[in-house]
């Protein structure tokens, strides 16, 4: 038996295994998914493909970002709790940067999302990756990882560091964004200025013990989403450290994804061409992408194509007008 | 009589009185650790020093999953009431001066204590001693945690208070710095984060209502420190100088504390054991007498207790014949020498004024560094702190692999005659008997049996009502003392109540990064590393976590951050993993190899428990690696057991070790493919 990536058997009974949840195949396609290897990437192509035209009904994908130090790691455990408690089964992507002079990463503090008692929980799937030689808070397979991961669990979370402008990154692959913030910090100022405001769909001010300059950092940021037209933005107190919040913290995820439901199937197909173009642009280059038009011209193609789902073919589509 | 003889029986009779001695010790069980203290009471020893075993001082019962091949191994366990009556059996607790090294559990340990004391007629004014009660170092280094910051804080400060009010003689507070050191950290990083955690417990001790105002000097007052002395020892006497003059400086300024006794700085010591080497073992004892000199040379900056490591303590554990030696040393030095006939023997060196003013204005700055990350328990949370101690570790490491540091018999002078000192039966050392967890569990199994499970039910309950509305929890603790409450009850109560916690790691981002030159030992592993991921289609990903209770990772850390440096993505876990967690989590990760970090001695039980839950989850070809301090005999067993490598201190090569490991996965690799 082959030891590496290519140990799925077969991509048809792979992907039954992943849409039924099963840890075991969730971390093989992962392996699969973000290897280089050109008989790997055959493989992992037919399985996403497959996986990506079968999202679990009422499912989401929930993309978390923030500074670093404002409790997120922990925030994001205690609401993996709340998601298990209510019966979703859940996968996570936490992604990480990576070295640019040795390629090497330090992959984030699993341990702190995955609260004790819970590392025995088949329905809690965590996989870290490396950003690798992207500049962007998300690695190359995270988009595909995701693809995989909808279809094997009902709520899917992807976890990005916050170093500089990648934030806004984590929005293309998620249904709803999440942005955590602390009160009153250099951080919260940081991140007013840096335009992330456009971002969020849920805003979770955490540390929320602080009392007063947690309620007066909710109304500052009630008042810069204002003055961008966006009310809409929820805004959460919450504290890690005690679960305060976490309760409402899930409520809010989820009247957003309710909210948003009709128009889910057009806002994944729009991401799904974003991510393909990106995608073509990164194995082609810049040049084949302006022959096909450039950005406008790459979307306006594969809006144009009747596959609606698979990355897969939809690349293969784009190559052929080359 | 001669007048050389004449002057000498005149300076004896005023010399000072030495320090309190003590040796650290306990293991197995309450009585085996009871005669073990007997017998170093009668060599001598003026002052016990409890070790408690993991579950002890994380608060679970020696049944505990968690506790699997931790019972007895760094400490005595004590599991309750009868057990610390076992403990002090024989030994009059009214006339001794006994520290505990506790912290997370500091005041159910103090419960028993002062109940067992009670038991035996004593007064609570009589007890004199030390609970080590520090919960800052614990989640900068040490990993005895059991709740997060603000809860321990809390209960930090309710053993203060209870003691100012019930104990006269009791240090309630061991501020430590030796942890720091032990992590590696400068003198300016010691000094400045135990300086600053002292003031941030005070700062909480001030503002409760049952500490009344005019009591505050006195609490200043009783709060001592733990302090770690290394090989450079002209620089760790200048440093307890500065930190005197600190200590001094602060609570006048900060809490207006009038009288100069209650500002004195008092310390106890623990000389460093991260400098002991494997290597020629028996050098270890030169080095622990230099260590040794650094806290007692001058008068002024004196330890107030001492205990010494042994010689062996990178092998495995001292046996009492080792800690006789060391505690021999500190007789002579007190005894035989001139040393405290004497004034203070540097006042007025230039030289040392010097050292000092440098010194100071480096902590001062470091100090409102810890200011500007928004105070110590903020920087705690965030990992701060924790990444300068990592950052710091890292570049100690660098430097004795460079051979910029020299150690001798490690980088220097390596070739030995083969010493007679580890060619006895015990290989040197002590090993603790694999029955102690057993007999244990049993005793605890016993205890529960016979006792009033109402009176229990009622004790716990009154604890969590303590603890939930914020009142002392002593008081609460004293009752489950006595009703025959477990360690582990007492412990889960107070997690029910608020929350587990698990401490950032320091290690994550960019940190401390070492560039590769051309030709060195990391370009190579680099190289290495590039050649198998290439071949694997993906980055080598390595799993490092430490199984059990323990939570020196400071090991583990610095191997974490060296593969990634070599060029691996590399999940770290941190402490307190279940041989479950681990192996799930290799799974869940896609690992190459999962590399294994125990310093507890509880390898035998957890390491190969680990490679059958990989074998189960068809990932038997991934390459098992321990790191610790493991005894020959273990090594082999490990081996036998199915682990790749074993690692130990000697092992100081980090980019070696992940040639190697990229070695190991390319074989594996080759192959099963």
């Amino acid at each position: 038996m082959t030891r590496g990536a290519g140990a799925v058997d077969g991509a048809p009974s792979a992907a039954e295994a992943v849409a039924r949840g099963e840890r075991g195949a969730l971390a093989r396609a992962m392996n699969l998914l973000e290897s280089t290897r050109p008989e790997d990437r055959q493989t992992a192509r037919a399985l996403v493909d497959a996986l990506a035209a079968r999202p679990r009904p009422g499912g989401q994908v929930v993309g978390v970002t923030g500074p670093p130090g404002v409790g997120k790691s922990t925030l994001v455990g205690r609401l993996l709790g709340d998601w298990r408690a209510r019966g979703w089964t859940v996968g996570v992507v936490a992604v990480d940067p990576s070295s640019r002079r040795s390629g090497g990463a330090l992959l984030g503090d699993r341990a702190r999302m995955a609260a004790p008692g819970r590392e025995r929980d088949p329905g809690l799937f965590i996989r870290s990756m490396a950003a690798r030689d992207r500049l962007g808070g998300l690695a190359p397979a995270t988009f595909e990882a995701v693809l995989a991961l909808r279809a094997g669990c009902d709520r899917v979370l992807v976890e990005t560091v916050g170093v500089g402008q990648s934030e806004t990154d984590v929005t293309t692959v998620a249904d709803t964004t999440l942005v955590i913030v602390q009160p009153a910090s250099g951080d919260t100022l940081q991140f007013l200025k840096a335009g992330l405001m456009e971002i969020p769909d849920v805003l979770a001010v955490n540390k929320a013990d602080l009392g007063a300059v947690a309620r007066r950092t909710r109304s500052d940021l009630r008042g810069a989403l204002a003055s961008l037209g966006r009310e809409d933005v929820e805004i959460v107190l919450t504290s890690a450290a005690d679960g305060q919040g976490v309760e409402a913290l899930a409520e809010a995820l989820e009247r957003h994804r309710q909210a948003q439901a009709d128009r889910l199937p057009a806002a994944r197909e729009g991401r799904l061409r974003e991510q393909v173009a990106r995608r073509f642009r990164e194995l082609y280059g810049t040049l084949a992408a302006d022959r096909l038009g450039g950005e406008a011209g790459l979307l306006a193609l594969l809006a144009a194509l009747p596959v609606e789902t698979a990355p897969g073919a939809l690349l293969d589509a784009l190559v052929a007008r080359l | 009589m001669s007048e050389r003889a004449a002057s000498q029986a005149a300076a004896q009779g005023r010399r000072d009185r030495p320090w309190v001695m003590r040796t650290y010790s306990g293991h197995s069980s309450a009585a085996a650790s009871n005669a073990l203290y007997r017998e170093n009471l009668a060599r001598g020893q003026t002052g016990l020093s409890v070790a408690f075993d993991l579950p002890t001082q994380t608060g679970y019962d020696g049944d505990d999953p968690l506790a699997r091949g931790e019972v007895g191994k760094v400490g005595v366990p004590i599991g309750h009431l009868g057990d610390m009556e076992a403990l002090f059996q024989g030994i009059p607790l009214a006339e001794m001066n006994t520290s505990m090294t506790i912290n997370a559990t500091a005041p159910w340990l103090l419960a028993l204590y002062v109940t067992v004391a009670e038991r035996q007629g004593a007064a609570r004014a009589a007890l004199r001693g030390t609970t080590q009660n520090d919960l800052v170092k614990e989640f900068l280094s040490r990993g005895t945690y059991m709740l997060p910051p603000a809860p321990s804080l809390r209960l930090q400060s309710d053993v203060v208070a209870f003691t100012v009010r019930e104990l006269p003689h009791w240090n309630p507070v061991n501020i430590c710095s030796y942890h720091l050191q032990e992590a590696g950290a400068t003198p300016v990083l010691e000094v400045s984060y135990a300086l600053a955690n002292a003031l941030t417990l005070l700062d909480a001790v001030k503002g409760r209502s049952d500490v009344p105002e005019a009591a505050f000097p006195e609490v200043v007052g009783r709060i001592s420190f733990f302090v770690n002395a290394g090989i450079r020892f002209v620089e760790e006497l200048v440093k307890l100088r500065v930190m005197g003059r600190l200590w001094e400086r602060l609570t006048l300024e900060r809490y207006g504390v009038q009288d100069p006794k209650l500002r004195r700085f008092r310390y106890g010591v623990q000389v460093n054991s991260l400098g002991l080497t494997e290597q020629q073992p028996e050098n270890n004892v030169y080095r622990i007498a230099l260590e040794m000199l650094g806290v007692v040379l001058s008068k002024r900056a004196r330890a107030r207790a001492v205990q010494l490591p042994a010689w062996n303590e990178a092998l495995g554990l001292p046996r009492p014949w080792d800690q006789q030696w060391s505690l021999r040393l500190q007789q002579i030095l007190a005894n035989e020498t001139d040393l405290l006939e004497y004034g203070d023997l540097f006042d007025g060196s230039r030289e040392i004024e010097r050292l000092e003013d440098a010194l100071e204005a480096q902590v001062l700055a470091e100090l409102d560094w810890i200011e500007r990350q928004g105070g110590v328990m903020e920087a705690v949370g965030t990992g701060a702190m924790k990444q300068r101690l990592v950052e710091a570790n890292a570049a100690r490491l660098r430097r004795i692999e460079a051979g910029e540091q020299v150690v001798v018999g490690v980088n220097r002078w390596r070739e030995s005659a083969p010493s007679p000192l580890t060619a006895s039966d015990d290989g040197g050392i002590l090993t603790v008997d694999p029955a102690a967890e057993r007999e244990q569990v049993a005793r605890l199994e016993a205890w529960r049996a016979q006792r009033g499970e109402g009176e229990v039910e009622a004790a716990l309950t009154q604890l969590k009502d303590a603890a939930r509305a914020g009142t002392n929890v002593m008081e609460a603790s004293l009752r489950c003392a006595a009703a025959g409450v477990t360690t582990g009850e007492w412990g889960r109560t107070l997690r029910e109540v608020f929350g587990e916690f698990r401490a950032p790691t320091g290690v994550g981002g960019q940190g401390g990064e070492v560039r590769a030159d051309e030709g060195d030992g990391l370009a190579k592993a680099r190289r290495a590393v590039d050649e198998v991921s290439g071949a694997l289609g993906r980055r080598l990903k390595l799993l490092v976590g430490k199984p059990g209770l323990d939570g020196h990772s400071n090991g583990a850390e610095q191997v974490a951050v060296r593969a990634r440096d070599a060029g691996m993505e590399v999940v770290y876990e941190g402490i307190r993993l279940t041989p479950e967690q681990i192996a799930s989590a290799a799974e869940d990760e896609g690992v190459h190899a999962v590399g294994l970090s125990i310093l507890s001695g509880s390898h035998l039980e957890l390491v190969p428990r680990v490679v059958q839950l990989l074998a189960e989850r068809d990932l038997g070809h991934v390459p098992v690696i321990v790191g610790g301090i493991i005894p020959e005999a273990d090594r082999q067993a490990l081996l036998g057991a199915g682990v790749a490598r074993v690692f130990t201190p000697a092992n100081f090569d980090l980019n070696a070790i992940m040639a190697d490991i990229a070695g190991l996965v390319a074989e594996r690799h080759g192959r099963a493919a």
